[in-house]
């Protein structure tokens, strides 16, 4: 799941998935990788297209490197980082970028935090120079601190309190995870939240940004010759430490179905079924990946063509796999019940979908739309200098490497009927399965909501 | 110390009039067909987009959501294709299909790879020219639009913008949501859909914008080819109208069980074709679309902590669009972030920003004009919203100077002219019995 500082999500919050995974590429940009003396990667693509260049710093640390108690802190520090370093005070980091002309944000989920300015061309050195100041000398202030936490309370309510579907995700994800720091939501919840310290945050901050922890990218139209240096200026200076260990927990073997309901008020019902899966690490993450196309990527995915075209029974209809996690994480189905349908029977059409992939093998029409789909998506993709830095960051961020991207655009178009059908039924079990089920509630009454603007 | 100095005078470089290197090609098909044409070699894409001069402000007030509704069914199936062989086509090489109505005019468009330049043409042109609208998809599109709107009262903002534009828009084609209302759109009749789209599809009423690794004189032989052919149709005749605006402050407190109240507030603003828009957009940066350059950003959130967002928008459509501040606070912060809001409003208009918001202001609108234009998909959009709104193809070279014309006395002026902090429409949709919002409905 990625949070990020005040960009708007849509409808469906769920965690966020980049696209497919790469198709062959038909000239994929070169990256360019340096490490510096103290650990710190660099990954330079040159794209003159436009002029314009996004700088990315991605650090390996997201709410997977949390502790119990303490839920969101590593979100939290993301909202920090812009409230100011000694050299640049409160407030100046945006505002300096913007007088720029640029844009800045930043984003935090399970595996990573990370940040980006979008700017012309010539002001490339601008957010390199920001990024550097503020991987050392962060303030941390204790009053800004109080204020923040006020602000990340009010995210907190915006994005899951007052969202049933986002509510019943993060519900989900709790009871698919018992042990691992998935468990917990990323921006945290409120008891952890209230007794986060400046102290924590301090302590988070220290551990994890250090240079051997991040990734820099810069995506855009400059001379990776002539950037290099600069780069290498303003972030070779900035001592390398130990990081701590990533978290050891894994998650045991899930022994039986679990469900989750969620009541509350609601127009419609909303199912979603998560099944426990590998990731990157695994060869089985490629026929996964396509398997994820076949279900439920567009209108000609069984998915939508049973549940919303044929039958009638959803409004919407989804599945999401993503392989670039760090740790083997959920591949999910969910669908928005239709007015009038009932959710039993919306639950075990997807169920159904699932049976059919493990019963008959895809078409060979099907296997090669999703090898195209994922193809295109990977082209598309590279259109936004972006996104094409987002996948790169993604994938070196969780361990799989940049390169991986490379191997697995061929090995994706290698993937055969007979894998989509042995991974269909390896993993779409019962056994493995959490399911969530939001049922709509009515309003409370209308006199018991009366009392109020006077009152 | 010497860091510092090095880099603010970097920082503090102007930020030059550098016009976007964009030059389309234009040329107008015999049946009036606009044709826009931007070469860009850089990846192996095309993107065609379509731009039909209707939207839901030619719905019937009984039959809101009409344009939306005719929309959604180009690609549910046309005189060759059913629904099931328009998606297997399209989605079998990757590429994509996508209809979507607004206010003011409906868009479709396909964006595929180089090598399947041809059939997102063919593709695009028969959901066009020949929907087929068949009763049986009707029946479906219809029946997720009605469930659509009922999901959209889970979203307080939507709850929120729906009343808003009720009583900003009072007898305005603006009023009713693209998507029509529970109570009109099951009247929508298959007939109605047919009219509305031999009346208003017309290649006439079309701006057509390619932009990707294709040259103009394939483009030219691709528009013939699909294009050509359709027929013209008589122009229909449009009333711009200009909403009225309110003579007092309204309020509507809707209860929802929430725990944050989402708040509304705004009224009529401006249209595109305004000359003063470039003035109101160096205005309303300054005061809340500016992100945490922003007053309302830095005021309410990063000084109060009261919300997560909070921003201001001018929607300059066609005709004179809503303005409107926006944001979510727990219910029991809500009136201190409204009074907010007012001080804020009253500030733009009681006293001239600095010169430091001016400039800055400026060297971000201008500065990032460039990544407004950084994908195929971006540049085909604003080619032809510029056709649309009749900007003139200098605008890439123009927008920089019009930003750059812009004083404090007309931020003043514009200030004064479109932002009425005593005459508002103000939504409030939370728990009202923690908000206890002081205004009176």
């Amino acid at each position: 799941m990625s949070l990020s500082r005040w960009i708007r999500t849509p409808l469906l919050v769920l965690p966020l998935v980049l696209f497919l995974w790469p198709g062959t590429p038909v000239q994929a940009s070169t990256v360019r990788e340096s490490i510096l003396a103290n650990g710190m990667k660099v990954l330079l693509v040159e794209v003159p297209k436009a002029p314009v260049v996004t700088v990315q710093i991605w650090y390996r640390v997201g709410s997977r490197n949390e502790v119990m108690g303490r839920a969101g802190l590593s979100h939290m520090l993301e909202h920090m980082m812009f409230k100011g370093t000694e050299r640049y005070p409160k407030g100046t980091f945006s505002r300096t970028i913007r007088k720029n002309g640029g844009n800045d944000n930043a984003f935090t989920s399970q595996d990573y935090t990370a940040y980006f300015e979008n700017l012309a061309a010539d002001r490339v050195e601008l957010g390199l120079e920001l990024e550097a100041d503020r991987l050392r000398g962060l303030l941390l202030d204790e009053k800004e601190f109080q204020l923040e936490r006020e602000v990340v309370k009010e995210e907190r309510r915006l994005r899951t309190e007052d969202d049933p579907q986002a509510f019943l995700v993060e519900s989900l994800f709790a009871q698919a995870f018992l042990m691992h720091p998935y468990h917990w939501p990323v921006i945290g919840w409120f008891p952890d939240l209230n007794a986060m310290t400046r102290e924590d945050l301090k302590r988070h901050y220290d551990s994890y940004y250090v240079p051997n922890n991040a990734t820099l990218l810069v995506v855009g139209d400059f001379k990776a010759d002539a950037l290099l240096p600069t780069i290498t200026r303003l972030f070779e200076p900035i001592p390398n430490k130990p990081v701590p260990p990533p978290p050891a927990v894994t998650e045991p073997e899930q022994r039986g179905e679990r469900r989750i309901i969620v009541k509350r008020e609601a127009q419609v019902p909303f199912v979603m079924a998560g099944y426990r899966m590998p990731n990157y690490t695994h060869e089985d993450s490629c026929p996964l990946t396509i398997l994820e196309s076949i279900l439920s990527n567009g209108k000609s995915s069984r998915l939508y063509r049973s549940l919303v075209y044929e039958q009638k029974i959803a409004l919407a209809v989804g599945g999401e796999y993503s392989l670039l996690q760090a740790d083997p994480e959920l591949f999910y189905l969910y669908a928005v019940v239709k007015p009038g349908q009932k959710v039993e029977r919306v639950e075990h059409a997807l169920y159904r979908e699932l049976a059919r992939l493990q019963a008959t093998l895809p078409t060979a029409q099907e296997l090669q739309r999703a090898k195209n789909q994922v193809e295109a998506s990977y082209i598309f993709g590279q259109d936004s200098n972006f996104r094409q830095a987002m996948l790169l960051g993604q994938a070196e961020t969780v361990g799989a490497g940049w390169r991986h991207v490379e191997q697995f655009l061929e090995r994706i178009q290698r993937v055969t009927a007979e894998d989509v059908q042995r991974v269909a039924r390896r993993y779409f079990v019962e056994e493995a399965r959490t399911v969530g089920i939001l049922i709509p509630t009515p309003p409370p009454p209308k006199s018991a909501a009366q009392g109020s603007p006077q009152s | 110390m010497v860091a510092l100095f090095l880099w603010l005078s970097l920082a503090l470089m102007p930020v030059q009039l550098q016009a976007a290197d964009i030059n389309p090609i234009r040329f107008v098909l015999p049946n009036g067909l606009t044709v826009l044409v931007l070469e860009q070699h850089a990846l192996p894409l095309v993107q065609i987009h379509a731009l039909i001069k209707a939207g839901s402000a030619q719905d019937p007030a009984e039959k809101a959501g009409l344009a939306n509704l005719v929309a959604s069914l180009l690609d549910e199936g046309t005189g060759s294709r059913t629904a099931k062989q328009i998606a297997d086509q399209i989605e079998f090489v990757g590429g994509t299909l996508a209809a979507q109505a607004s206010e003011d005019f409906t868009t479709a468009s396909a964006r595929v790879l180089k090598k399947d330049t041809e059939l997102g043409f063919e593709l695009l042109a028969d959901i066009l020219r020949r929907p087929a609208f068949p009763e049986a998809e009707l029946k479906r599109v219809r029946s997720e639009i009605l469930g659509e709107i009922a999901t959209e009262k889970d979203d307080p903002g939507q709850v929120a913008a729906k009343v808003f534009n009720e009583l900003v828009f009072e007898e305005h084609p603006y009023r009713w949501p693209v998507n029509g209302t529970e109570a009109t759109v099951p009247k929508i009749t298959g007939r109605d859909i047919l009219i509305f789209f031999l009346r208003q599809y017309r290649p006439n009423q079309t701006i057509l914008t390619i932009v990707g690794d294709i040259t103009v004189e394939q483009a030219r032989q691709l528009v013939t080819k699909h294009f050509g052919s359709w027929k013209q149709g008589a122009s229909p005749v449009r009333t711009a109208r200009t909403p009225r605006p309110l003579e007092k402050p309204v309020v509507r407190l809707i209860e929802k069980d929430l725990t944050q109240s989402t708040i509304m507030l705004g009224h009529v603003g401006i249209s595109r074709t305004n000359p003063d828009f470039y003035a109101v957009t160096v205005m309303n940066y300054i005061l809340g679309a500016g992100g945490f350059s922003s007053r309302l950003m830095d005021s309410i959130r990063d000084n109060q902590g009261l919300a997560y967002g909070v921003g201001s928008h001018f929607e300059a459509n066609l005709m004179p669009g809503a303005f409107f501040i926006s944001l979510q606070t727990r219910n029991e912060t809500a009136n201190q972030a409204i009074a907010g809001v007012l001080t804020e409003l009253n500030g733009m208009r009681n006293a001239p920003v600095t010169d430091e918001e001016l400039a800055d202001a400026k060297a971000y609108l201008i500065g990032s004009f460039p990544l407004r234009l950084d994908t195929t998909a971006k540049l085909a959009e604003v080619l032809s919203l510029v056709e649309f709104y009749g900007l003139g193809l200098d605008y890439f070279t123009q927008y920089p100077r019009w930003i750059e014309r812009v004083t404090k006395e007309d931020v003043l002026r514009v200030a004064k002219q479109y932002l009425r902090p005593s005459n508002y429409a103000l939504v409030v949709v939370g728990n009202l019995a923690k908000a206890k919002v002081t205004q009176k409905p």
